[in-house]
């Protein structure tokens, strides 16, 4: 069988998800997928705090694909081979968890990974001083601030950022980010 | 100074920033794809309006959501303000944030530690 974003996550409830969605990730999906999901949690009666904190790192996510989403490896079935990933929001015992899915090219792995490691490494307060020092001391590009999205979803969530990679080929690899947010 | 005045959207904020009325406002949410180009009219008005400022100026931020690229570009209003201040220039600025929203209220004292004008974190009680 040949490889699809879907096979990295085989663990998850996709049939049970609040949100899921698969293709090129464009202002007007990221629009629709905000609305459905603060439709959503609205209806669920969840508290305004947890509420806040899924659509804050839910826009992170969307985002992270929109502007840090690179080509789909060639052969890859794609409508379009920039901004194409995979988001998924379920619900889960303990709160709510994000998955997102996208290809890199080999070269952003490790770089990738010493960041996230480096995230995941860090105390609250640690995490805290990185952000400001992000936000403060680092020039805005085209696609953001390096690194500011993932720091501020650690932050929010108070969790560690679970991430994996899968070989694609000798040049992408498929990358795997889940964020979990949990009541207290 | 004609003043600065954009409706807000669901991605971006209703901004008014009018020197007669004495109003400087940002509100609502800040989450589009492009910041950097969605605050670069406001952070031009700025530029001018530091030229001849008001003796104080007061700005109100009562956003309920905001980005991280939205994040750098609020800095950088905040940067003119502070521009301001340092000119001798009276400037508050009045964070909001609604109750029980500590996130909210962590970015407000985040910018504070940052930026050297006189913050006002307001708690929004429902």
């Amino acid at each position: 069988m040949s490889f699809d974003l879907e096979n990295l996550v085989s663990d998850l409830d996709i049939r049970g998800a609040i949100l899921y969605f698969k293709g090129n990730i464009d202002s007007e999906v990221i629009n629709k997928a905000l609305d459905l999901v603060e439709g959503k949690l609205l209806s669920s009666r969840e508290s305004p705090r947890i509420r806040k904190k899924v659509y804050n790192v839910l826009v992170e996510s969307l985002q992270n694909l929109y502007h840090h989403a690179d080509y789909v490896p060639k052969g890859y079935h794609a409508a379009r081979p920039d901004r194409f990933g995979l988001i998924i929001l379920e619900k889960t015992g303990r709160g709510y968890r994000i998955t997102t899915c996208n290809f890199v090219t080999a070269f952003r792995v490790k770089e990738l990974e010493e960041k996230l490691t480096r995230i995941n490494r860090s105390t609250p307060e640690e995490i805290k001083e990185l952000y400001k020092d992000i936000l403060n001391h680092q020039e805005i590009t085209e696609k953001g601030l390096g690194g500011l999205g993932l720091v501020d979803m650690a932050r929010k969530t108070g969790h560690r950022l679970d991430f994996r990679f899968k070989k694609y080929d000798d040049r992408h690899s498929a990358f795997r980010l889940s964020a979990v947010i949990t009541h207290e | 100074m004609e003043p600065i005045i954009i409706e807000g959207t669901p991605k971006t904020p209703s901004i008014k920033f009018d020197v007669k009325d004495g109003i400087f406002e940002i509100k609502g949410r800040s989450i589009p794809e492009n910041s950097v180009e969605f605050y670069k009219p406001l952070n031009e008005w700025l530029d001018n309006y530091m030229q001849t400022p008001l003796d104080k100026t007061v700005v109100n931020i009562r956003l309920e959501y905001f980005n991280t690229s939205s994040s750098k570009c609020i800095l950088d209003v905040f940067k003119r303000l502070e521009a301001i201040h340092r000119s001798k220039h009276d400037v508050e600025i009045n964070w909001y944030y609604e109750e029980d929203d500590e996130d909210m209220l962590e970015a407000g004292e985040d910018y504070d530690s940052i930026i050297k004008v006189p913050f006002k974190m307001i708690e929004i009680v429902e």
